[in-house]
């Protein structure tokens, strides 16, 4: 595997990040209450400035979860759904920075049966792998990916799906993996991550979310659905 | 500057849930005990509450109650020619940290081992010949009985409140509950929980085909149970988030809700957490461990604690490695067969499948992994193996819910990944999925060990543990025959859609399997085939007891936890009773 170089303000950025996790929570919080905002209008709340992502990286990372989870009837898109400004928070958070992770070297490929191997950190995975998608889109579509057309969006995330993309000095199995993980966390997890927008998935699931306490109605609901009107959350706890 | 300390009657090493247990047995009998901690202490009435603790995210994605791999990992490789790559971040098993250690974020399948699973060598010699037991296959015979452990059995059990029916109450069959399983002395001190819709569906099956289906048995109270500790506990709430999280309820079983309680004001007991142990000093001549070093994680500073009676009760990978690291007893070499240290590790084999039920509601988000229906009529020599192209087995379970949204949406396996149709069709199967489960065998290969590595080091700088393990053709024979089982019960479940999930041909380190890691120091009837004797007591330190499923001499066909639990009680039994007033060897060499 090629190096990549990763440039030094986005370690900086990254590194600076943790303290300010917070803010972009509280902000979620706001964006998912359903008496500030609708899922049809969500998108306006998205925050002006990011905790670490670039211009270039909102931009991909906004096509990619608009085409893994495409606005149609079941829920809005995955932008308007909060999952660039998820994916951000936790980048930008410890997780991305590689909290309890072991980092220590030697570097070696290893079988597919030894897991991942790479020394970068999901935030420096994501910061490479987004260059690297770009680089492949360009040379492939001649545009970067979020120019490309919504069929060619597709297209490209099926050729990374199967491998079948060469990209510089990455794996775009690989990176397509970690995306897609990265995307239906930010979709499906509790809205205090700001993604799951006004609850949007577990609507679409019947989720109930919390507060989970199901000892009376295991008997009373069985090959029964329950009907979920208005999921709750742990913001709607607090 | 290593500061030494004075000295105790005896310092437990990990403060999970066996060394919980062993800490508060000591200081019932008068022992002034330290317990070392080498995560932060866990304080459910702080961290276990709602809101907060239902967050999918934070727990099940982001693993917060696991070991943190940046201080101490685990190297792995499937064979003696590869080279052994760290885990990065754990993926096919999750070990825990902290007070309460792994058993915090356990699934509470609470079951006890066959009487024939103590005896498996002999039982398969006497059923099918000697030249029965393939020659690699290193299985051991247990050094202690059913029976033996028994009354240990009941005393976990009590402590725990587990959930559950008992199929065979002193000697008397009862239909409904497992009739396969040892004689109990007694029911099971709650009843056991409700089943979800598709725990109804897999037994409505196993009974259409002869079976004998009964409700899991759980490690959590059915109903408020007040344990053997005088603890009130609180009942299952069935809230679908057991897995990699801890309990709102206090009813599933944890150290820090079952016995930290009774245990934290001891005047007797000291706990000390971010307190990581590094090495045993070991006194070859005397026999003995004369203390341990350890690492205060907050301040970096060293300390030395004496200790009379030294209890290591990490998690598996802990036991070996602080042998390995402390010189204590000789290391197993695979190519030789010979040493013990790090032999018969093993795993568990799970197959699973998954039915789709159009028109069944099965709400998935429900329930608890102790609301599904089990049939153990396939495990260990509950079966006759004749003609048969291997030996184990184990019970396979079926049910649904317990499944958060982030990581429980199952579909079926052409339906694609993302777009408007993985939408359409995860909310299609979404109320809909039964799951299947075989918990497999796994007996012990020479191949499969765990030894030292020789190129990553862990935060203090000392040598990782390496783990060498695939699976073997038993297995995968194991496994096939079970999946044949799975397959005959979904089909007179009569589903819409179903698919199974054969084991990969070679054992991966992701995604997550079963946390049942087992051996490394097993036990046994000699130091030559063994590291401990019957009452977990080291052959090379008779004051050194170890803990934990790294004293099994191979996997059976169940969750490891009851037989854990019961052996921590048959060996601090013996400790107080036998040991405290004559130290020495408790079996002759």
């Amino acid at each position: 595997m090629t190096e990549i170089k990763l440039p030094r303000r986005d370690f900086l950025k990254a590194a600076g990040a943790a303290g300010v996790a917070g803010a972009a929570a509280t902000t979620g919080i706001a964006a998912c209450s359903p008496e500030t905002q609708t899922a049809a209008n969500a998108s306006a709340a998205a925050p002006d400035t990011y905790l670490v992502l670039t211009n270039e990286e909102v931009a991909f990372l906004s096509a990619a979860v608009d085409t893994i989870i495409p606005a149609d009837a079941l829920s809005p898109s995955g932008t308007d759904c909060g999952c660039v400004v998820f994916i951000d928070g936790q980048l930008g958070g410890a997780y991305g920075g590689g909290a309890k992770m072991y980092r220590a070297g030697p570097y070696m490929k290893g079988t597919p049966e030894q897991g991942y191997q790479l020394p970068l950190t999901p935030h420096q995975f994501f910061v490479a792998g987004i260059r690297a998608a770009n680089a492949w889109s360009e040379k492939t579509y001649g545009k970067l990916y979020d120019r490309l057309t919504p069929a060619e969006r597709a297209e490209a995330l099926t050729a990374w799906e199967k491998g079948v993309a060469q990209f510089d000095g990455f794996e775009s199995r690989l990176f397509f993996q970690r995306l897609l993980q990265i995307t239906m966390e930010g979709f499906f997890a509790d809205p205090i991550y700001g993604g799951n927008r006004n609850k949007a998935s577990w609507r679409m699931l019947g989720y109930p979310g919390l507060p989970a306490t199901y000892a009376d109605k295991v008997e009373e609901y069985r090959d029964k659905p329950i009907v979920v009107t208005e999921p709750l959350s742990i913001a709607d706890f607090s | 500057m290593v500061t030494k300390l004075n000295e105790v009657d005896a310092v437990v090493i990990g403060v999970g849930m066996t060394g919980a247990m062993i800490a508060k047995e000591f200081t019932l009998a008068g022992l002034t005990v330290v317990g070392l901690e080498r995560g932060p202490d866990r304080r459910p009435r702080e961290e276990s509450v709602l809101p907060r603790i239902r967050d999918e995210l934070k727990y099940v994605q982001r693993l917060e109650l696991m070991q943190d791999n940046s201080i101490d990992t685990v190297t792995f490789r499937n064979n003696s020619e590869q080279t052994a790559l760290p885990i990065r971040r754990w993926g096919a098993f999750l070990p825990g940290e902290g007070v309460g250690g792994t058993l915090n974020h356990w699934g509470g399948m609470h079951w006890r081992y066959l009487p024939t699973d103590f005896r498996i060598r002999s039982t398969i010699t006497e059923r099918y010949g000697a030249g029965a037991i393939p020659g690699d296959m290193t299985i051991a015979d247990w050094p202690v009985s059913y029976d033996e452990l028994e009354p240990y059995y009941d005393k976990f059990d009590k402590m725990c409140g587990v959930a559950g029916k008992a199929g065979n109450l002193r000697g008397q069959k009862i239909a409904g509950g497992n009739i396969f399983e040892g004689a109990r002395s007694d029911e099971y001190p709650t009843p056991a929980l409700k089943p979800s819709g598709g725990a109804v569906l897999f037994t409505q099956a196993c009974n259409n085909l002869g079976h004998h289906p009964f409700p899991a048995p759980f490690g959590a109270a059915s109903q408020p149970y007040k344990n053997i500790y005088g603890i009130q506990l609180g009942a299952c709430e069935y809230c679908g988030f057991c897995g990699r999280n801890s309990c709102e309820a206090n009813s599933k079983v944890t150290a820090p809700t079952h016995i930290m309680p009774a245990l934290r004001d001891e005047a007797k007991f000291t706990l000390r957490t971010n307190a990581f142990v590094s090495k045993l000093v070991y006194d070859r001549q005397a026999k003995k461990v004369t203390s341990v070093l350890y690492t205060d994680m907050n301040t970096g500073e060293e300390y030395e604690q004496p200790a009379g009676i030294v209890i290591l009760s990490g998690y598996v990978f802990t036991n070996s490695n602080m042998l390995f690291h402390s010189g204590i007893g000789e290391p197993y070499d695979a190519r030789t067969g010979r040493g013990v240290v790090g032999k018969n590790y093993c795993y568990q084999f799970e197959a699973t499948a998954t039915a789709f039920f159009e028109d069944k509601n099965l709400n998935p988000f429900m329930g608890s992994p102790g609301d599904r229906a089990v049939i153990d009529d396939f495990n260990g020599e509950n079966f006759d193996h004749s003609g048969l192209d291997f030996l184990g087995g184990g019970y396979i379970r079926g049910g649904s819910g317990a499944e958060p949204p982030i990581g429980g949406r199952a579909v079926p396996a052409d339906v694609p990944s993302w777009g408007s149709e993985w939408k359409k069709e995860t909310v299609r199967w979404y109320y809909h999925a039964v799951e299947f489960q075989n918990q497999g065998s796994v007996y012990a290969n020479r191949a499969n060990y765990l030894d030292v590595d020789p190129i990553y080091k862990d935060a203090l700088g000392r040598p990782l543990i390496r783990l060498t393990y695939n699976a073997t053709k038993n297995d995968h024979a194991m496994s096939r025959y079970m999946l044949t089982k799975i397959d005959a019960i979904i089909k007179e479940m009569n589903p819409t859609h179903y698919e199974l999930h054969p084991r990969p041909l070679n054992f991966t380190i992701v995604p997550y399997q079963s946390t049942h890691n087992t051996g490394g120091t097993m036990m046994g009837t000699t130091p030559a085939n063994s590291v401990v004797n019957r009452y977990q007591q080291s052959w090379a330190a008779h004051n050194l007891f170890i803990m934990g499923a790294s004293t099994f001499p191979q996997q059976h066909g169940y969750n490891p936890t009851g037989t854990v639990g019961a052996l921590a009680y048959f060996a601090s039994d013996k400790i107080v009773k036998d040991y405290v007033k004559n130290p020495g060897p408790l079996v002759q060499a």
